[in-house]
């Protein structure tokens, strides 16, 4: 692995407490230009509070100031899968990217699923999200042995 | 997926020249490494060079070096200056398909092809260099 930067060694990661939640809040409006209070407070109680073993919501914070956030869990045997980590929500303060806080919380994830005893990580992104699907492929990921498939729902009539 | 010899060449070349941008490498020398036409090669440098992702270097010698920014460079950028990737298998101007099973291949390529340019931009040449280095061509892991 490469050595860590003066920037990068300054970012801590540790787990994500009740205040930090109004942070989340602000930064995923900030990039989704969507607030969204009670869904971000359900998914601190489901996985900031709860099964810690194998639930995780990390922040990443810098001298005191709060830069992102991920979530992982360890799931089993859906799709007929093993064990695996997935990550389904990462996201980093807009002007605080390109200095690896993004691979960081990345690599601090990686580091509770082996401690969870997976030795997988795996996550789904937009085929048109290039930024966040270069992301992952710098930190190692490639496609997997699984296909998403979905389908519009016909409507099923009178 | 198949590419066509001169998108493997300048990839080949790009990939070469990023992983010391500071080295100058002529075309005989990445041509005699990847056993490829140096001849083939210096046309597809010069193009890469009109491109502004390699630049032609003075001196003794002569060669190119690389002078894109590796971590935004995709494999899509180099491939495009070579031959047109598109999600649209129909050549220009060809109309869809007409008969029900040629409308549903036309889709099932469609499919194929969306996906390969997904890939194609979502993988910069900062990240083929760890996969040289990690793997040598075979799966990386998660750090």
């Amino acid at each position: 692995m490469a050595r860590k930067t003066d920037a990068e060694k300054a970012v801590g990661i540790r787990r994500a407490e009740a205040r930090d939640v109004a942070f989340v809040i602000a930064l995923d409006k900030k990039i989704t230009g969507i607030e969204k209070p009670d869904y971000w407070h359900d998914m601190f109680e489901r996985y900031g509070a709860n099964r810690q073993d194998e639930r995780f919501f990390l922040i990443a914070e810098m001298n005191g100031a709060l830069e992102g956030f991920i979530i992982g869990e360890t799931r089993a045997w859906e799709f007929g899968s093993p064990p695996c980590g997935w990550v389904f929500a990462i996201q980093v303060w807009p002007g605080k990217r390109l200095k690896g806080v993004g691979a960081q919380l990345f690599e601090a994830l990686c580091d509770c699923f082996r401690a969870a005893g997976v030795t997988t990580v795996r996550t789904m992104i937009a085929r048109d999200n290039t930024s966040v699907l270069s992301f992952f492929r710098s930190c190692g990921l490639m496609a997997g042995p699984f296909i998403e498939l979905e389908a519009p729902l016909r409507d099923s009539g009178p | 997926m198949k590419l066509q010899k001169a998108t493997c060449f300048a990839l080949f070349a790009v990939i070469e020249l990023a992983r010391d941008p500071s080295r100058q490498l002529s075309a005989a020398e990445i041509a005699d490494k990847y056993s490829i036409s140096a001849h083939h090669l210096a046309k597809v440098l010069r193009d890469l060079g009109r491109a502004g992702i390699v630049v032609a270097a003075r001196g003794v010698g002569g060669g190119y070096k690389f002078a894109g920014n590796p971590r935004r460079l995709t494999l899509m950028d180099v491939i495009a200056l070579f031959e047109p990737i598109k999600s649209d298998t129909l050549s220009e101007g060809e109309p869809l398909p007409v008969t029900d099973a040629g409308q549903a291949l036309h889709l099932v390529l469609k499919e194929i092809d969306e996906h390969a340019i997904a890939t194609f931009r979502s993988i910069t040449i900062s990240t083929m260099l760890k996969l040289v280095e990690d793997g040598r061509g075979g799966r990386r892991t998660a750090r």
